[in-house]
Formats: C-alpha cells, structure tokens, sequence
C-alpha cells in the first residue's frame, strides 16, 4: 500500500498554507495512506484542518527551531522521519521553504526530487509542463521516497471530513543544523483581497512606462471592486513594485475569473503563472504580442489611454 | 575570502528551443552564460573587491559550456572549473549537486553563490541539494546581502515580504535577478580571460563512478498541452475600454 505524507507548512496561529489541502486532497486520490508532517509554532494546532483535508496522522511539532533557522532542521527531521517510517512518496508545495527543504532531504534519502509537477498521474508518475505550459512532460520515478515539489493551484482543495492522529516525534536536530538563523521579518501588509484568492486580476508590464503608472491599475481594481493587482517580473525587477506581486514561473500562479495583461508581451515564464485563469483579456500596443495568442479579448491600443477609460466607463455603469 | 559561483551554459533562451528525443538538445546549439548566473558572478565579484579573496568559477556541462565559464573570467572572476563527462548528458539536479560538490570541496571555501533557478531547467533545488552534499547551511532567495562577522547577512525573498537571514561561513546562498547590475566584460577582461587558469576534469577525476551518476527519473511522454485559443484581437479606434467593461459584465465580475 502506497503512503503518501504531505509536508504541510503553518503559520503560528495554526493556519495550514494553501498548497498543502491541494496536496492531501491529490493524494486521498492515489490511495493508500494519506499523512501530513507539520513542523513548527502552530503545528499541533494545524492537525485539525490538515485531518479534515484527508491527513489521517500528523506527525507534529511545534519547536520553533524549524522556523528559526533556515531549511535544515526540517530536511534533518523528515530525514530521520522517513527512515523510521518509510513514506513512499513525499509531496511538498513548491514555495521558498519547501524548495530548500525538499532540496537538502534529496541530497540526504539520495533519492529523486522532481520540481514543478503539475500533476501526479499515479504513486511513481508525474506531470510537469515546459515551453511555457506548451508540452506537458510525464516522467517515471525510481527509488524511495519519492520527493514531488508541486506547483500551487495544481489541484483544487476539497474536504474529506476525516480527523487526523497527532503523532509525536522523535528525532534529534543537531547543532549543525542551527546555522541559518532568521533575525528580522519584513512582511508587507497587503490590502484588498490576495492575488491568490482576487476573482480578478489586472497585471502590469513593462508596457506601463514607469513605477507612477501602476496607478491606474489600482484605480481600475478599485473600481471593479474585489480586485488585485498583479506584475510582470521585468517590473518588479525595475524596482516599480515589490516581489509579493510578481506572477509566473518565479512568482505567483494565479486562476482568477478575469486576468487583465497591460503592457505585458505574454513571456513563457510569466504565461506559466496565469494561463489557468478562466478569461483573458490584453492591452498591448504591439498586435504581434504572443499575449494575444491566448487573450479571449484583446486589444491593440496604448494602455495608458484605454486604462483610465475602462474605470471611468465601470464607475458610470455602476452608477 | 574564498568565494566559488556556480555558472551553468545553457542553450540561447532567445532562440527556440531544439529537442534531442525527450531531451532539451545542449550540443550542437547556440549557448551562452545562464543570464541568472550573472548576478552570482556580480555578487561574487563585489565581495571580492570589498573584502578581497579570489572568485573561481565552477560548471557542470558539455565540452562547449567553457564558453560559459570564459563569459564570467572575462566579467573579471580569477580562474574557472570545468567538469565535463559523456555520463552526465542525462544528469538531473541531483546529480548536479554531487558533482559540483565533488568538485567543490577540493579547496576550502567561505561563500558559494548560484542562481535561484536556471532559465532552461529551473528546478530550483541544485543549490540546497548542493548545500546539504557540502554539509553547509544555504540561504537562498537573496535580494540583498552584505558581509556579517565571520559569515553573510541575506535579505531572502519570501512570498510577501523579507526576512533577514544571517549565517556564518562556509555557506550556499542564491541569489535572484535584481540583486545587483551585472557588469559587462570589457575588451581588457575578454583578453585576460585567455589566460586565466581553467581547470577541465572528468568524473574520473573526482573519483565519483557511473553508477553515482544514474538519474532515477525517465521521461516517458512528451504531448503537446491543450492549448488556449486566441480569441478577437481588435485595434482600439476608442471603442476598446467599452469592449473590455462589456467583457466584464459578460464575465459577471462587474
Ligand atoms: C528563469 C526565469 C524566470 C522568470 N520568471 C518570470 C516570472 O515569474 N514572471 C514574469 O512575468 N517573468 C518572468 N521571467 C521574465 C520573462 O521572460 C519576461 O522577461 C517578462 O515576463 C517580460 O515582462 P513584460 O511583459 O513586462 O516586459 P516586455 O517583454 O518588455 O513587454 C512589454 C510589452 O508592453 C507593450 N507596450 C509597450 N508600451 C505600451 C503601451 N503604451 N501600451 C500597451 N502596451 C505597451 C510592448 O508591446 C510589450 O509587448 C523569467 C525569466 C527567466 C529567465
Ligand atoms: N550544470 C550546472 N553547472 C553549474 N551551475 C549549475 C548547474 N546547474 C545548476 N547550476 C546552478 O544552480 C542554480 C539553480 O539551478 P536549477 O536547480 O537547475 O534551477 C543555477 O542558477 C546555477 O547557478
């Protein structure tokens, strides 16, 4: 029998962060035991949410060593977790920690890891796509655990109503391994609904000319209402707005209702982290824009004349 | 400071990319320094020239990857590592780092700096994997990094914001596009590359067998993904913000 642990990562009120109910609700459907491994502040706590997504066991702890120092502690005890108990399979969602984390367990299992799956076709098979979600690769592992890093919003999270076991561990992290340590947060603020969860997002680009423009973007999100505000990595690289708003390969993936590119060519990298949305529409002055190619509307115009245009003409619809 | 930057060749990501059977075809095309590693290479330079040391290149790749490390002696790092062996054509992350560890861990070192991710593979995990083969601490997601007593103080990306991370040497970090401005060679650097030392081994050399090189995925299909269709393109003649809100309301967003 396949089993199958999700490493679930939580914030300290006990929060389970999104990636991980996609995964358990994936891996009720590989069948086989489902279990979770929450390590950190919040981690008993998160045992509840974690039970009700299909995790039958969690193997937790709330030391806050896994979250004051970098990476290593989690990759020592997941090591000595696995070699106890054996998963077959390990998935982790594909975000900063979990990366380092799934990176460090594979030099010590020596066993597979494979980046940006995009789907789990059965116990020893995978998806991920390349060419910008052009060509979908299926990919055969060998050895045990197998280690996935799955892409957010591969998988839409659905309730099994289970109730998971905590499990105590028992592994000993070394001094070693309390080298990384974290000495400040700075985490931003953001106001209005997230990227992640906004049914509309409008993006920005390049296209925009300069930082001062972005504004036209929230004033037509806050005309729509229930809106975010998205942006290439050309511009968060430029500096003009920060990296909590980037989408694509290296940022965000997206599936709202509505995308709005402005001034974005349609780059792979960034067509990777929004071609889930269910419409597109694209802004763009150049009518060759690859963005174009998977727009449901687009148009050719200077999106600095059309932007104010468009939240003028939903303020006068909505009255 | 004994500083090493992890430099992979990487097919021309400007051309369209060629494929060899389920494979991304590396020999026999147009290749040139992963762009990402140019920000490794920058990072490296500057904390050479604030707190001396010596910065060497190492790459992992087909006889043609010199071109690579060429690139970065020429930006101005002092000498260049090249492993190059016909059983590591398939080599996976994994494999990577155990290479690039092998070859590292001949000569002490403080600082390693890589790319967050390459532009052709991308799977973002060489580094810790390599991290965790050297037994150093990583720190990767660096947008920001300045010298600490006796190691780094890192500002790391996170999804919505930073944290400041501080380690002591030796250590692995990453470090994303938009760290700093690479420079670019000059006439002088591209002629004193010529000369600089550059080392070219084999596995045999590390001592590391084929055996420890097997990749343990096989890719078995490759298809074409369902594609979006493109749907009406239309030049704004001052209709274009009418036709958007319109789409809106057809979206029931509005
Ligand atoms: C390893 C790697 C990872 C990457 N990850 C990401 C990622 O996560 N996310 C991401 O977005 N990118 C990513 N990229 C970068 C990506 O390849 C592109 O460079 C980037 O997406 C381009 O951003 P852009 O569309 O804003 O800029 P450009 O490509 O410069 O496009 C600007 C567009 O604006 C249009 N324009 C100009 N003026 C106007 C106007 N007045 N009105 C309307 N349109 C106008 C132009 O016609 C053009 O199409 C990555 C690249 C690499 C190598
Ligand atoms: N073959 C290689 N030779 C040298 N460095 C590499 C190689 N492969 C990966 N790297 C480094 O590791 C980083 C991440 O690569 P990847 O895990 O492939 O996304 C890259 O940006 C490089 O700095």
């Amino acid at each position: 029998m396949t089993k199958t642990w999700v490493f679930a990562e939580v914030s300290p009120d006990g929060k389970v962060e999104a990636g991980a109910l996609e995964l358990l609700t994936k891996a009720r459907s590989l069948g086989g035991e489902v279990e979770a491994v929450a390590l950190g502040p919040g981690a008993t706590e998160a045992a509840a949410q974690l039970g009700e997504y299909g995790a039958s066991a969690v193997h937790a702890s709330d030391d806050s060593v896994y979250t004051d120092y970098v990476a290593q502690p989690a990759a020592e005890a997941l090591h000595q977790l696995s070699r106890q108990r054996s998963p077959d399979l390990i998935l982790f969602s594909m975000t900063y920690d979990s990366r380092d984390i799934a990176g460090r367990l594979s030099a010590k299992t020596g066993s597979t890891l494979m980046s940006n799956v995009t789907d789990i076709l059965s116990p020893d098979r995978a998806r991920t796509a390349v060419f910008g979600g052009a060509t979908l690769v299926d990919v055969e592992l060998e050895g045990s655990p197998k280690l996935l890093l799955v892409r957010p919003k591969s998988f839409v999270p659905e309730p099994s109503g289970g109730q998971a076991q905590i499990v105590p561990m028992d592994v000993q992290i070394s001094d070693d391994a309390k080298k990384a340590k974290r000495v400040e947060r700075h985490e931003e603020e953001a106001s209005g609904p997230k990227l992640e969860d906004a049914p509309v997002i409008i993006a920005g680009g390049r296209g925009l000319q300069d930082a001062e423009n972005f504004k036209l973007l929230d004033e037509l999100a806050s005309a729509i209402g229930n809106a975010a505000v998205g942006a290439t990595r050309a511009v968060v690289d430029a500096g003009w707005v920060p990296y909590s708003m980037q989408i694509g390969q290296t940022g965000k993936t997206v599936k709202p209702g509505v995308y709005i590119a402005v001034g974005i060519s349609g780059a792979t990298q960034h067509i990777v982290g929004m071609k889930g949305a269910k419409r597109i529409v694209a802004i763009n002055k150049d009518e060759d824009a690859p963005i174009f190619q998977i727009a449901d509307l687009g148009i050719v115009g200077d999106a600095l004349k059309i932007l104010p245009q468009v939240t003028e003409e939903i303020k006068a619809r909505k009255g | 400071m004994n500083i090493v930057v992890c430099v992979k060749h990487i097919p021309d990501p400007n051309l369209p990319p060629q494929m060899d059977g389920h494979r991304l075809k590396r020999e026999g095309v147009q290749g040139v320094l992963d762009p990402g590693d140019e920000f490794g290479v920058e990072a490296g330079l500057q904390l050479k020239e604030t707190h001396g040391g010596e910065v060497t290149l190492v790459s992992m790749g087909p006889a043609a990857a010199i071109e690579a490390v060429r690139k970065g002696l020429s930006m101005g790092a002092d000498k260049g590592v090249l492993v190059s062996d016909e059983a590591l054509q398939e080599a996976d992350a994994l494999v990577t780092a155990r290479v690039l560890a092998a070859a590292i861990a001949r000569h002490p070192f403080d600082l390693v700096i890589a790319g967050v991710e390459s532009t052709d593979g991308y799977t973002g995990t060489m580094p810790s994997t390599l991290a965790e083969f050297l037994g150093v601490p990583q720190v990767t997601f660096a947008k920001h990094l300045e010298p600490a007593a006796d190691g780094i103080r890192v500002q790391r990306q996170t999804a919505e914001g930073y944290h400041v991370v501080e380690c002591p040497f030796p250590a692995v970090i990453t470090v994303t596009a938009g760290v700093n401005e690479p420079r670019y060679a000059s006439f002088k650097g591209i002629m004193s590359a010529k000369k600089k030392p550059l080392e070219q081994l084999s596995l045999a050399d590390l001592g590391i067998g084929s055996d420890d090189v097997a990749r343990k995925q096989q890719v078995i299909e490759l298809a074409p993904a369902d594609q979006r269709k493109a749907g009406e393109v239309i030049q704004d003649d001052g209709s274009g913000a009418q036709r958007i809100s319109e789409f809106l309301v057809d979206a029931k967003v509005i």
